[in-house]
């Protein structure tokens, strides 16, 4: 192991002993961060599972206005950035960095797609009064307030959600500009990779969001 | 311990079989199978998950530390879950 | 004897003196350093929060509410625990002695990341920051707990702002709790085993894992909560079919756990000065290592007795009853093991040790008072009366607040490079002592008797407890002034300490103090077990530097080659 008065490794933080602890320490600092992610949306799927257990035909007669159609192309969006991500840490692992460029800036592009199919159903939902506490109006069937309870839950868990694909495009972009500045090597590319788990996770919420909150109501013909 | 670099084609084949479990997520949910509809649909949510954790995020051929790490994440929630529901499920006439 | 191989002459260059000035300070990145800056702050706000309590105190003097008016004093309380809690007791210890101490105690040159690390006290401090505007606004007055839906519909306090400024400071939790946990799987020194590492690591370890499992939750609540108060969308709202116990369940889940936050840390100084100030190897070693952790899993499964007579199912009340009592078997554990440790120990009576002397009393009483309360019946009859108040301030004054002051002391050579005054600290030991018990023993009386907590007036008859209680909290605070005037005294006119001016165990004490900014002039090899002492000729170890270093045969590091 390398003493801390040699010539450092490129990428090397003085306070580590090797690369290897450094990645170590890198990887696990990022899934202990993505416990922290796991019970903050816990918290959100706990309210949901309880209020939809309780109100079970309000909340699909309330979904069945959700778009679903356009929550299925959003979780093809997301699949297919989680496989670029990958390809990009791939990229990144065999030094290529012209094809991790690349597919990281695929990777952003994809986010921001499912960012505005996001806003167009944001917007429907604007137009649609049923954004709670703003106009909420509901002319269907169910009572209204359980609906409601439906569509806070929706907007909470949608919104949060969108709001750390915003912070992972705003990583990807950090790391398109280390990229280009070659900073990465196939020694030292840990933030690509940690990076990556955090997207991935990001991916994995919606895995979950999409049949819980869009499907409920599909089978029922409206 | 060198980093283990997943292939190019295994990211494909679960890209592939993402893909299709999503068709199926969708295609069942258009039928009304009663309460079987909430156990597919999470089922295969879950399934999804396992397949983008394991390979995706490479957990697959990460340290046992790293599996403790995600286990210990997903069993909290469980708790989170299983006593709050231990209130709600035998509070009688919910 | 490896002594020879280690220089640990008063040192001309340590991490106080590496660089001067405020930007040195505001954007170092040494774990020592951002220790000091949480010192500071946290100091601050417990002041702050005893401001609060003399507040409190002085309106409970007389059984009428007659010093301040109800509303007033709902913020009082307020204020009292939300600053208490978020601001002091939960960062106090890890963020302080922790921060300092992990990387030495485990042989490291610093945390895993010490930007985060950085990032956490600047988090730490806009929180902080958000809520003293808040305060000034005029403050909160729905208990700490903002239990709905008074919270969210009724309240005319600053809610929102007390909120963010809680959801802010929570991040500052969460950094620190993710660079412990991994510092301690990644950074030990070779030969540094798992069963080797202080007891007040693994007391850490344990805490960082409750900051990563718990702290996001009242994250997602204190959210909901705001989201509720401005759109009243009905989340905890029985009229628009939400449930105001839903709230209770996500707050508690997370501020149980935070009480163990609280003590865990505590616990683990305690360890380091029993063992050390009697000269033995801690009483089963691995059952109390193993007894932190146990204390962490399952302090998150036991919330449920916060809300015994909430209409939570009295199923589920037996389930989380029964969970409460399991969780004090590892606090027992502990307790026995210190305990035993002391037995034909050679103990030294300094001020650490006095102070772990109290921390062990009060929190077996305070620990036995938690017992009752998770009893369903006694619980229905003593809830939300001050047995509960004087049961949690036993645990978390007389506790938390007696282990950081042991830490602090015991440490403060190592930190500052000083002996503080012995003569005055074991007066202001004995001072806080005295206060404490006055201040809260009776208090276990009037709530038995039935006295409501968080009530401005009170029945004539219980005027006597109330003001024996009073002029307790006042002794108290003589005994918390004292400490804070002599220590900072002792930064500039105290005698300069050796490297280990205790004769004590453990890596902290083999480098110099203070220490260089990197720790150790070498990373050291641990050959050697926990708490390996050796005997040795009996010296007065306390202050100045009457022994010499080369004297004592202390299982030594070895240097890497």
């Amino acid at each position: 192991m390398a003493d801390s008065h040699t010539a450092s490794q490129y990428g090397l933080a003085h306070h580590f002993e090797s690369m290897e602890q450094q990645r170590e320490a890198g990887t696990l600092g990022m899934w202990a961060f993505l416990i922290t992610e796991i019970m903050f949306f816990g918290g959100l799927f706990l309210a949901y599972l309880l209020y939809r257990s309780m109100y079970p035909n309000d909340f699909a007669a309330a979904s069945s206005h959700l778009n679903w159609p356009l929550g299925f192309v959003n979780t093809i969006v997301l699949i297919c950035s989680s496989l670029t991500m990958a390809l990009a840490v791939y990229y990144s692992q065999i030094g290529k960095k012209r094809l991790l460029l690349l597919f990281l800036a695929i990777t952003v592009l994809l986010g921001l797609t499912f960012l505005v199919i996001k806003a167009f159903e944001y917007y429907d939902k604007y137009t649609d009064h049923l954004i709670p506490g703003f106009l909420f109006d509901w002319e269907g069937p169910g009572n209204p307030q359980r609906v409601q309870m439906f569509y806070w839950i929706y907007f909470a868990m949608t919104g949060i959600h969108a709001l750390h694909m915003i912070i992972g495009i705003g990583i990807m972009l950090v790391l398109i500009y280390m990229a280009s500045r070659n900073r990465f090597t196939p020694e030292y590319h840990s933030p690509v990779e940690i990076s990556g788990l955090y997207w991935h996770f990001v991916d994995i919420v919606w895995i979950f969001l999409f049949p819980l909150l869009y499907l409920i109501g599909a089978h029922e013909a409206h | 311990m060198s980093e283990h670099i997943v292939s190019r084609k295994i990211y494909f084949a679960i890209f592939g079989a993402l893909m299709v479990l999503t068709l199926i997520t969708v295609l069942v949910a258009r039928v009304d199978l009663g309460v079987l509809n909430n156990i597919v649909a999470l089922t295969i949510a879950v399934l999804k998950a396992t397949l983008v954790v394991l390979y995706f995020m490479h957990v697959r051929y990460s340290s046992r530390l790293t599996w403790v790490f995600v286990i210990a994440g997903l069993f909290w929630l469980g708790i989170l879950i299983a006593l709050t529901l231990s209130d709600y499920l035998t509070r009688g006439g919910l | 004897m490896g002594t020879e191989a280690l220089e640990i002459a008063p040192p001309r260059t340590h991490y106080i003196n590496v660089a001067y000035g405020v930007k040195s300070w505001l954007l170092t990145v040494d774990h020592k350093r951002i220790a000091l800056l949480y010192l500071a702050s946290v100091t601050l706000f417990f002041f702050l929060g005893g401001a609060f309590a003399v507040g409190i105190r002085l309106e409970l003097l007389t059984p009428q509410g007659d010093f301040v008016q109800a509303e007033s004093y709902n913020r009082l309380f307020t204020m009292h625990g939300i600053v208490m809690v978020f601001f002091f007791l939960i960062p106090a210890i890890p963020a302080t002695l922790g921060n300092f101490l992990v990387p030495l105690m485990i042989g490291a040159k610093d945390l895993a990341f010490p930007k985060l690390n950085l990032l956490s006290w600047y988090v730490y401090t806009i929180g902080a920051l958000l809520t003293v505007v808040a305060i000034i606004m005029g403050g909160v007055d729905t208990g700490w707990t903002f239990y709905t839906p008074f919270s969210t519909n009724y309240s005319n306090g600053n809610v929102l702002l007390v909120g963010i400024g809680v959801f802010i400071t929570g991040f500052s939790s969460i950094l620190t709790g993710l660079n412990f946990i991994v510092t301690i799987h990644t950074m030990r020194a070779p030969g540094m085993t798992w069963f080797r590492l202080p007891l007040f690591i693994w007391s850490h370890y344990a805490t960082s894992m409750i900051f990563i499992l718990g702290t996001p939750v009242i994250a997602i609540t204190v959210l909901l909560l705001a989201l509720e108060r401005i759109a009243h969308v009905g989340i905890f709202d029985p009229q628009l079919g939400g449930d105001p116990v839903l709230f209770q369940h996500l707050f508690w889940f997370y501020s149980h756990p935070a009480v163990y936050i609280m003590v865990l840390p505590a616990m683990g100084v305690i360890s380091e000065l029993v063992a050390n100030m009697s000269r033995k190897n801690i009483f089963g070693y691995k059952f109390v290592a193993f007894a932190s952790i146990a204390i962490a899993v399952f302090g998150f499964l036991v919330w449920g007795h916060h809300l015994f007579v909430s209409t939570q199912s009295i199923y589920a009340g037996m389930i989380f009853s029964i969970l409460s009592y399991a969780v004090a078997i590892p606090s027992a554990v502990k307790t026995f093991n210190w305990t035993a440790t002391l037995y034909r120990g050679s103990i030294s009576y300094n001020t650490p040790m006095l102070y772990a002397f109290g921390f062990i009393g009060f929190f077996i009483i305070g620990g036995m008072t938690g017992l009752f309360l998770a009893a369903l019946g006694v619980d229905v009859h003593v809830h939300d009366t001050y047995f509960v108040v004087a049961h949690f301030h036993y645990i978390m004054v007389g506790g938390t607040i007696m282990g950081y002051l042991g830490g602090l002391h015991y440490w403060w050579p190592k930190i500052t490079g000083r002996m503080y005054p012995e003569g005055w600290a074991r007066f202001a030991a004995l001072v806080v002592f005295v206060g404490f018990n006055l201040t809260f023993f009776p208090q276990f009386l009037l709530g038995y008797m039935g006295m409501p907590r968080r009530y401005y007036a009170y029945p004539d008859e219980f005027q006597v407890l109330n003001v024996m209680s009073t002029a307790g909290a006042s002794i108290l605070g003589v005994g918390y002034l004292i400490p804070m005037i002599y220590l900072i005294w002792s930064m500039r006119y105290g005698p300069h300490a050796p490297a280990n001016p205790w004769g004590a165990f453990g890596l902290e004490w083999m480098t110099s103090s203070p220490p260089p900014t990197e720790n150790f002039p070498e990373t050291p090899v641990v050959t050697w077990e926990a708490y390996e002492f050796r005997p040795y000729e009996e010296t007065e170890v306390v202050g100045g530097s009457g022994v010499e270093e080369a004297d004592i045969p202390e299982p030594g590091p070895r240097t890497r080659h």
